[in-house]
């Protein structure tokens, strides 16, 4: 086996000294009925190579020559080289959480530098080390909400994603909290029937823009939840805070997300990163690892895990969370793709997809393919009737090697008619003018 | 070139190095983006984003520098031995990493059609098949992001199931050693369990005269790590399982410290009905720096039913991933799990295949050896044959000569080893937890034990360099309680 070093020699020296005779006798404490007798029942070792061709064989049967407009919460950004060099260092890849501050000073400090830019991004005070992903934070962000307002009720908009709403149902149950949910009203939320539902509840979340892609009226929403004594948490793309404005910028006591959009690949769902940025009244109750600056005995800035007594190896039944492993190397890709965006790239990725998008759109309805919610400004996906079964339509772009999106019918029922097209700034004016042909056919 | 040559190479270790933020300057930029020369369409002004956020800005190569000059400041097991206790700091094969880049795993959505990912699926189901055999139970979820996530998963699953008994009311309480890692108490909190402590025997196992008088009709089941945190296998596991079997309450594996008993023992066999296993830890998926992890569990037959959906299944030749599971617990991430964590973990697999259990046997051999080299110069609380790890205790050096356990972590970093995990488990004082993993040479142990043996001798003959240390990395010892009392947590841009 070539990741082992022992000899047959280094064995036997080892065992002597141990004092057994045999590997067998290390583990006389295992008592004999449930000892394992049979040869591990998995499918046979592999050399390097084989396991290549192994691996290259599973992959050839994905598909992924084709021109795509999926999105829905996993989106085509482009990805630099730089990022993929950066997290093949095998410091940071093969290091674990920096419990050794001197050991250690890279990762602190690259934390503590994407803790700063979620900060400017999201426009709130502290940040987390990084959740699980866009779901799971807004979980996390609703035991913060319980925590500081003693209350039960989460209110979500229906037009936050599906799959944020399924878990949060999921943690509730646990948390011993209930999920109401605000309809949409013509691919938007009502603000007047968020106060209504926020009546007693801990916190309100909203997705901006949102799973059809539509600017909600965030600052309108906020107020909303802040006149009914809840915390307002906007989902946000970081993508789209260069042109948008930040969660904390209108009132929002939490600004939660999913980090894939920036620096990470869609990688079948994971692993990416869930951020989650909070104004600093709440920084004793946020969940998972803060990093923080100090001095060291000589008095030169040094960074540390810190704030740790909120944390379950201390704290235990009474911490924040459970969290301990999260998503540092995800978060690392996002800093890195971020700290070559800059502020101007930041916003030209935003202007880019969102031109792009507007000309599909366009386009599209130059072909009499409307959009589903023609009232609302939409950022860098938008929904549209096709007039026929959405999934056929797919069906058939697929097999001329082009995705034109998701179904909609696949998430919210009613709307089989409908396609949710997302156009990144990876897509080009062909791609799309391809798009509408395909659509239009 | 004059006097080049007298100063070390790194003259920046010893200076405070600057924030990505504090190189920036007005106007640079590290990436073109593609102008599609298209208009523009507006966004409604109070939407719109008023001040500009401020990122970095600097050129591609300052940024490369950037980022790997933090690196040449962090420690990873590339780097050298990293005996961190309950980590399982392990070899991650190279070619994993080429693997899981490969586009056609890389590039593919999660929200696409089954037909169209079915290399994705079939990966996940071979790995779900491998689970199942190492584990011995029946039926896996993907899922968990993490351990902590696969526990909360875990417990959620354990509930749906005395809820579908009509015992959801009645079975309130979980039964946790004081020697559990602080994610299964933090666990049964946020899934609205109460926790029942139990104590830990003079052997290190869990004193059963205490958890009879703890387990009865409400009780909904066990959390234990065995082998436990002190690396030791709990001999009385036949009859915990009796009693947990005798009032009908489930039994749930921490599988933290699997890398000890792969092919050994199934958590199956010894009675436990719920497993979360740490790809992370065990198969070998890169830690990161603090993640990513991956966190599957493994049930029993009848706590199927209450598995997150989606699921992977298997129709003759075709996978496909099941929504429709009427009574399953829900979703507790984004889509079927962490696929690039599968990837590589499932890699892993496949290169060791059924020798899976030899990895653990040198584990454990390891763990051993190191064992029997260093006890006498430090206390050993439980004095047994351990399992892949062992926890020592500094409390003599403390009592002669006043040096603790983080002195001698400190200490072990000036000779370029990362330390063991201190303080935990918190049954023992000064704990020094080592865990050598089955990836080590008999040499670098050897050399890590001379190390230890110095030190230890250090502490009697000049124990000031031990409290003085570390004297040779970028920064000396860290004022942790400044940090916490106020907290600077993000940069301030010279405000």
């Amino acid at each position: 086996m070539s990741f082992l070093s022992l000899t047959d020699a280094d064995r036997e020296a080892m065992l002597a000294a141990i004092g057994v005779s045999s590997i067998a006798e290390l583990f006389r404490d295992i008592p004999a009925d449930v000892r394992y007798a049979g040869p591990l029942d998995v499918l046979p070792a592999l050399s390097e190579a084989e396991l290549t061709r192994h691996m290259e064989e599973l992959a050839a049967k994905n598909v992924v020559d084709e021109v795509t407009f999926l999105g829905a919460g996993v989106y085509d950004h482009y990805v630099s080289a730089v990022v993929d060099s950066v997290l093949q260092r095998g410091e940071f890849l093969t290091a674990y959480t920096p419990y050794q501050p001197e050991m250690s000073q890279g990762v602190l400090q690259a934390i503590f530098e994407y803790q700063t830019v979620i900060c400017e991004l999201t426009g709130m005070d502290v940040s987390n080390a990084s959740g699980y992903d866009g779901q799971t934070v807004a979980a996390d962000a609703c035991f913060v909400a319980r925590a500081a307002t003693g209350r039960s009720k989460i209110v979500v908009t229906e037009a936050t994603n599906p799959q944020v709403r399924e878990t949060l149902v999921t943690y509730a149950r646990g948390f011993g909290m209930e999920v109401v949910v605000v309809p949409h009203e013509g691919g938007v939320t009502d603000p007047a029937r968020v106060r209504e539902a926020a009546e007693d509840a801990a916190i309100v979340i909203f997705q901006q823009p949102n799973f059809f892609g539509c600017l909600e009226a965030a600052p309108d929403l906020a107020a909303a939840a802040k006149d009914a004594g809840a915390l307002a948490c906007a989902h946000v793309d970081l993508i789209s805070l260069g042109v948008l404005e930040a969660p904390g910028n209108y009132g929002c006591d939490l600004a939660i997300g999913e980090g894939q959009s920036a620096g990470n690949y869609v990688s079948y769902g994971g692993p990416h990163y869930g951020f989650l940025a909070a104004s600093s009244e709440h920084i004793r109750r946020l969940p998972g690892r803060i990093v923080g600056q100090t001095v060291d005995q000589t008095g030169k800035r040094g960074f540390v895990l810190t704030l740790q007594t909120r944390e379950q190896h201390i704290r235990r039944e009474k911490a924040t969370s459970n969290i301990t492993t999260n998503q540092t190397l995800l978060a690392l890709a996002g800093l890195v793709h971020l700290s070559l965006l800059g502020p101007q790239g930041l916003r030209e990725t935003g202007e880019a997809c969102m031109a792009l998008a507007g000309y599909a759109k366009e386009q599209l309805a130059a072909r009499g393919i409307e959009p589903l919610f023609p009232e609302q400004t939409t950022f860098k996906e938008f929904a549209v009737k096709l007039g026929r079964d959405a999934r056929d339509a797919v069906r058939s772009a697929r097999a001329t090697g082009l995705n034109p999106g998701l179904p909609l019918g696949r998430v919210y029922p009613g709307y089989d008619d409908a396609l949710l097209i997302a156009v990144t700034e990876k897509r080009t004016v062909a791609d799309i003018d391809r798009l509408v042909e395909v659509l239009a056919a | 070139m004059s006097g080049a040559a007298d100063r070390p190479l790194t003259t920046d270790e010893s200076d405070a190095m600057p924030l990505i933020f504090e190189k920036s300057r007005a106007g640079r930029r590290g990436l073109a983006i593609p102008n599609p020369g298209l208009p523009v369409p507006a966004v409604p002004a109070h939407l719109a984003r008023k001040s500009a956020p401020r990122l970095p800005e600097l050129a591609e190569p300052e940024v490369v520098r950037h980022f790997t000059k933090l690196s040449t400041r962090n420690f990873g097991i590339d780097s050298g031995f990293y005996p961190l206790g309950s980590c399982t700091m392990k070899y991650n094969p190279r070619v994993n990493e080429r693997l899981v880049g490969l586009p056609g795993f890389r590039d593919i959505h999660p929200l696409a059609e089954d037909e169209s990912v079915q290399g994705a699926l079939e990966l996940e189901w071979n790995l779900q098949e491998i689970l199942r055999a190492v584990t011995g139970l029946d039926a896996v979820s993907l899922q968990p992001a993490a351990g902590s996530q696969g526990e909360l998963t875990g417990l959620l699953v354990m509930k749906a199931y005395f809820e579908s008994k009509g015992e959801g009311a009645q079975r309130r309480k979980i039964v946790i050693p004081d020697t559990a890692h602080g994610t299964n108490p933090a666990s049964v909190a946020m899934t609205g369990f109460e926790l029942t402590p139990v104590k830990t025997d003079a052997r290190g196992n869990i004193d059963i005269e205490d958890l009879r008088g703890k387990v009865d009709e409400n009780t909904a089941g066990l959390m234990l790590t065995n082998p436990s945190t002190l690396g030791l296998f709990d001999e009385n596991i036949s009859e915990i399982r009796e009693i947990f079997r005798a009032v009908g309450a489930l039994m749930y594996y921490d599988g933290a410290n699997l890398n000890a008993v792969v092919g050994i023992s199934r958590p199956g066999d010894m009675g436990f009905d719920v497993v979360h296993i740490n790809l992370h830890k065990t198969f070998s998926q890169p830690h990161g720096g603090g993640g990513p992890g991956g966190g599957p569990i493994a049930v029993r037959d009848i706590l199927e039913p209450f598995l997150p959906a989606p699921t992977v299944v298997r129709d003759g030749e075709a996978f496909r991933l099941e929504h429709d599971r009427p009574q399953s617990i829900g979703r507790v991430r984004g889509y079927s799990g962490p696929f690039g964590v599968f990837v590589r973990s499932y890699a892993f697999m496949r290169a060791w295949g059924p020798a899976l259990r030899e990895m653990s046997e040198v584990a454990v051999l390891n763990a051993n050896y190191m064992r029997v080299r260093l006890q006498g110069a430090y206390d050993l609380p439980y004095d047994r044959l351990c399992m892949h790890e062992f926890v020592l205790s500094a409390r003599n050096l403390k009592k002669e000569y006043g040096i603790t356990a983080t002195d001698v972590a400190k200490r072990l970093m000036d000779f370029g080893y990362h330390p063991p995990t201190v303080y935990f488990p918190l049954v023992v004082p000064e704990a020094l937890m080592i865990e050598p993993t089955e990836s080590e040479a008999k040499e670098t142990l050897d050399a890590f034990c001379d190390v230890m043996l110095e030190i230890a001798r250090e502490a009697a003959d000049d124990p000031e360099v031990l409290k003085t240390a570390p004297h040779f990395r970028p920064v000396t010892r860290l004022d942790e309680v400044r940090a916490a009392k106020e907290p600077i947590v993000r940069f301030g841009f010279g405000s």
